[in-house]
């Protein structure tokens, strides 16, 4: 995938299916990007990197239609997603948010079903097809079992998969994942990439996610996306771009990048000061 | 008396540059020049304008004029307003700090209405009629009412909006309440429909006098809790480790809130928004310390009643509009700016 | 999913049916109608619930036939519609700010509706049809007040809490300086109105009830699968394709319109719009806004409230208000007691 990664960068948009072409992102007076231009590459699993309050989030509402761009637009499929139906748009396009409220007393399964809405309407309210992926989606995320319990009662990440089942459920050919990690334990974080990783290669699905941990990016992403102050340093494929370079440009972090004992990816290993460096020590006993 | 500041605070107000506090301490001084102004407003504006001559002279040199009587009314009108401003604002900036909301006021949650529910309760079931008498009530109703609302809106838990309708929806059942009294009984309804509306009106000398001892101490409990409420600002768990007693503080903090609001409402009636405005003011410009913010609130809250009664009194010459209504419609809307300005994480 | 079923037709429709929910508006529809039967039958000359089925389907002697339908089944009407728009009006309210509190009668249209019947009294001197146009007048205008003050950049439930509770202190002092600045027999008649009866309504008050709720009923249902994902947040919601602003402010307008039209017909009848929705949502378990179910409730708990009203204090009746005003103050301490014991405090 890496070789097709860096000739996609070179390619126009009418290729991706989601792209955004310099976009203006603000909320209220406060611009977090202007003139950012990127693009999603089909069947990829894209993730966005980058410091606190880059714009990686901002970037993401852009791109799933909850966000209006000042200037510039967000496309998808060749059309403006601002003009889009809105159950068009969510037919095509799942988001999981960093945000979202689990009713008062709601079981697993009810929630999932919930995923089904843009292929429902007032006299189609739950068909056999209906049925069958959301039991398709609880299986695929591992959560059949819990589907009579409720989602109050769930632990942090048993939660998230249940959010991910949701999103599943809609059944769309993209899928933006919003910090999808964050708050769960280290288990669970990898439980939750090793499931996206198997949803975008099993079905081509492309997925686009916001990740905070560089390491776990650089494991799972096929294209990378490294913004910093609302611009794109770099994007390509890990493999390619992850290097110690970019690091210190983008994260402000002096660091050295190996392979990856289990993926060969690139693993980041950030530089220790002072007396946590291997060899400080001896070097201090020889100075004296 | 409560916390003692551990050595980093203390080296940073030590080190705060002699100029700032010297400026908070100018500026307190301001306030209360400009309180003895308004003050003089008082007194010389209303349906029959005074000239200073003539309040000097009803000041200083009471020789029963019919000027120097309109004076000696509106000087205890002008007490009370004093008292009954100083009373709120302390309990609002106690309220705020307590539960950290900074959308808290004794009048929207409920805890004014608590203390007139009470006193209208005790002048029409046990027939007590003189205001040392009723105050006790007022307190009982605003302790009830402060505790219920404090555990609707989630105690540990309570965000600002979840208190604000808990103190709501309280208010509105008391309301209810009183209303059925007004109904079932002609005479009260006669009485209590001027109640419903704070007013300084009723600023008779003996009203100040039966309130003055709780109002000052009240005051005074509020002003000594101003470290441990700095202590708590920062959340439970820190305010704990700098060593800090929760519990303590706010009992004392609740205790204090609730004879100030009880004897403020038992003197004038139910008054709200005060005890929100002022404390925002404030804090605009001395930051978060409740060392300062509660000595400026005690002084610039009657600046603010004062100057709403003196309003109150010209705008609706020769009748006057009731200091409670005009709070209201200046603070309604200041509310709702506040609420707007805030992010929706934040409430 | 656990009594979720769903009915399907062969051309590829289908409908979402929750049984126990479906259930539990069956059941409160009947006692509604009972007790608006039993109602009927209540008062200075009793009638017999036998009876009052024999007039109402048009074979009873013709004393009872004037006592039942010009006198008895106008006001039942009545309280049936207002309980109905008033639960309905509540549920909604609750849903879009998210919090069981959130209720019109807490968020200031009942004060705004007060703050125009009030002045109609005051000032004018109004007939009572004359308080009911000021009363809906002024609720309608505090609802549009308070979401537009909400607005920014889209309306936020709790921003709406906060704002409607600010424009509900503002309007409560107003309607406090309006009973001062009357004499005293008017002031009376302001306290009867506010605190909300049911006496004396007749076949004026029903009509135009029954037409607004004919139209908003059906509009708000249809929308309720739009609310029901509301729920979960407005990102998600955003994301599965509700247009979130646009439901919002339908569902906005239609609980406005049906609490300010309740309010005129009936006086501000608190509490109904606080617990009916609670007490539904009790008892379908189901998570969502239980738009039908809050209905029925509503509508049962005031011709309930109504009857109790009539037969609990002896010759004294007292307005539907005072009992259910009664009713909010309990329920406002059972709430206390079982989020205590739920361990939310």
């Amino acid at each position: 995938m890496s070789g097709t990664g860096s000739t996609l960068n070179h390619r126009r948009s009418t290729v991706n299916r989601l792209s955004a072409e310099n976009v203006t992102l603000a909320y209220d007076q406060r611009v977090i990007a202007e003139q950012l231009s990127v693009e999603i590459p089909d069947n990829s699993f894209t993730v966005i990197v980058g410091p606190n309050a880059c714009g990686k989030s901002t970037l993401l509402r852009a791109l799933s239609r909850m966000l209006k761009p000042n200037a510039g637009r967000v496309l998808l499929d060749g059309q403006v997603i601002q003009s889009m139906p809105a159950k068009k748009v969510a037919r095509t396009l799942g988001l999981l948010p960093q945000s979202s409220i689990a009713p008062d007393g709601i079981t697993v399964g009810d929630l999932v079903g919930r995923g089904r809405y843009p292929h429902q309407g007032l006299l189609r309210q739950w068909s056999a097809e209906d049925e069958r992926v959301v039991q398709e989606s609880m299986a695929r995320t591992g959560i059949a079992e819990l589907a009579d319990r409720y989602v109050d009662e769930l632990s942090g990440g048993q939660r998230q998969r249940v959010w991910i089942a949701m999103a599943l459920a809609q059944q769309t050919p993209l899928l933006l994942l919003d910090e999808p990690t964050t708050f769960l334990d280290i288990q669970h974080q990898i439980d939750v990439l090793d499931l996206c990783a198997d949803l975008h290669e099993e079905h081509g699905r492309t997925l686009v996610a916001v990740l905070h941990d560089l390491n776990h990016a650089a494991r799972y992403a096929t294209h990378l996306i490294a913004l910093r102050e609302g611009r794109v340093i770099a994007q390509g494929a890990p493999k390619d771009i992850v290097t110690a370079g970019l690091v210190e440009e983008v994260f402000r972090l002096r660091c050295q990048v190996i392979d990856d004992p289990e993926t060969g990816t690139p693993l980041v290993v950030p530089a220790a000061r002072g007396t946590r460096a291997k060899g400080a020590a001896e070097k201090a006993g020889a100075m004296r | 008396m409560l916390v003692e500041s551990p050595p980093e605070q203390r080296a940073e107000t030590a080190a705060a540059p002699p100029s700032r506090r010297a400026v908070r301490a100018v500026g307190l001084l301001a306030s209360l020049v400009l309180l003895a102004l308004v003050a003089l407003a008082s007194i010389a504006i209303g349906a029959k304008e005074l000239s200073l001559e003539q309040v000097w002279h009803g000041l200083f040199e009471d020789s029963g004029t019919y000027g120097d009587v309109v004076v000696a009314d509106r000087l205890s009108r002008t007490v009370l307003g004093v008292l009954a401003g100083a009373a709120l604002g302390l309990a609002g900036s106690v309220l705020q700090a307590l539960t950290r909301n900074p959308l808290a006021d004794p009048g929207l949650l409920g805890i004014n209405a608590g203390a007139s529910a009470a006193v209208v309760t005790a002048i029409t079931f046990f027939g007590v009629t003189s205001l040392s008498g009723y105050v006790w009530f007022a307190f009982f109703g605003a302790a009830a009412v402060g505790a219920l609302v404090w555990f609707l809106g989630g105690s540990r838990g309570a965000t600002p909006v979840r208190l604000a309708l808990a103190g709501t929806a309280i208010s509105a059942a008391l309301f209810g309440y009183l209303q059925a009294i007004m109904i079932l009984d002609d005479a009260a309804l006669g009485r209590m429909r001027f109640w419903t509306v704070g007013s300084l009106a009723s600023g008779s000398d003996s009203t100040i006098v039966q309130v003055l001892p709780f109002i000052v101490a009240g005051s005074l409990l509020a002003l000594a809790l101003a470290r441990p409420l700095n202590a708590m600002a920062m959340g439970d768990d820190t305010a704990k480790a700098l060593g800090a007693n929760l519990n303590r503080t706010r009992a004392l903090s609740m205790l204090a809130a609730t004879v100030l609001c009880g004897a403020a409402t038992a003197a004038c009636g139910p008054i709200i928004f005060v005890g929100l405005m002022v404390p925002h003011v404030v804090r605009s410009f001395t930051g978060p310390d409740q060392r300062w913010i509660l000595p400026y609130a005690a002084v610039l809250s009657p600046v603010l009643l004062l100057g709403a009664d003196v309003i109150g009194r010209i705008v609706a010459r020769p009748a006057e509009l009731q200091v409670g209504i005009v709070t209201a419609i200046l603070g309604g809307p200041v509310f709702i700016l506040l609420v707007r300005r805030r992010r929706t994480a934040q409430l | 999913m656990k009594t979720n079923r769903a009915v399907r037709s062969p051309g590829g429709l289908s409908v979402r049916l929750d049984v126990r929910a479906l259930t539990v508006v069956v059941v409160l529809l009947l006692t509604a109608l009972t007790a608006s039967v039993v109602l009927i039958g209540t008062g200075d000359f009793p009638i017999p619930a036998g009876d009052v089925l024999r007039t109402l389907v048009g074979e009873g002697n013709a004393g009872q036939e004037f006592i039942v339908t010009e006198l008895r089944l106008p006001r039942v009407l009545v309280g049936l519609l207002v309980g109905a728009s008033l639960g309905l009006g509540g549920a909604l309210f609750q849903s879009i700010s998210r919090n069981p509190l959130g209720s019109p009668d807490v968020l200031g249209l009942g004060q705004g509706a007060t703050a125009g019947a009030l002045t109609v009294i005051v000032l004018f001197s109004g007939t009572a049809g004359q308080v009911a146009l000021g009363a809906l007048a002024g609720g309608l205008v505090t609802g549009f007040a308070i979401y537009a003050l909400a607005w920014k950049r889209g309306v936020h439930g709790y921003r709406l809490v906060l704002v409607g509770i600010g424009v509900s202190a503002i309007v409560t002092a107003v309607n406090g300086y309006l009973l001062t600045k009357s004499d005293i027999v008017d002031a009376a008649r302001a306290v009867v109105w506010m605190t909300g009866s049911l006496d004396g309504r007749d076949w004026d008050q029903v009509w135009p009830l029954l037409a607004l709720c004919a139209v908003l009923v059906p509009l708000v249902l249809a929308n309720g699968r739009g609310l029901r994902m509301l729920e979960m947040g407005d990102d998600v919601s955003y994301a599965l394709g509700v247009r979130v602003e646009r439901v919002r402010l339908l569902l906005m307008l239609s609980a406005v319109l049906l609490t300010a039209s309740a309010t005129a017909a009936a006086g501000p009848v608190s509490f109904v719009a606080l617990t009916a929705p609670q007490l539904a949502r009790r008892l379908t378990r189901a998570p969502g806004p239980n738009l039908a179910a809050s209905l029925c409730m509503g509508a049962a708990l005031l011709v309930t409230a109504d009857w109790v009203s009539q037969r609990a204090f002896g010759a004294e009746q007292l307005p539907v208000g005072v009992v259910t005003g009664v009713l909010g103050g309990v329920y406002l301490l059972w709430l206390l007691v079982t989020e205590r014991r739920a361990g939310r405090i």
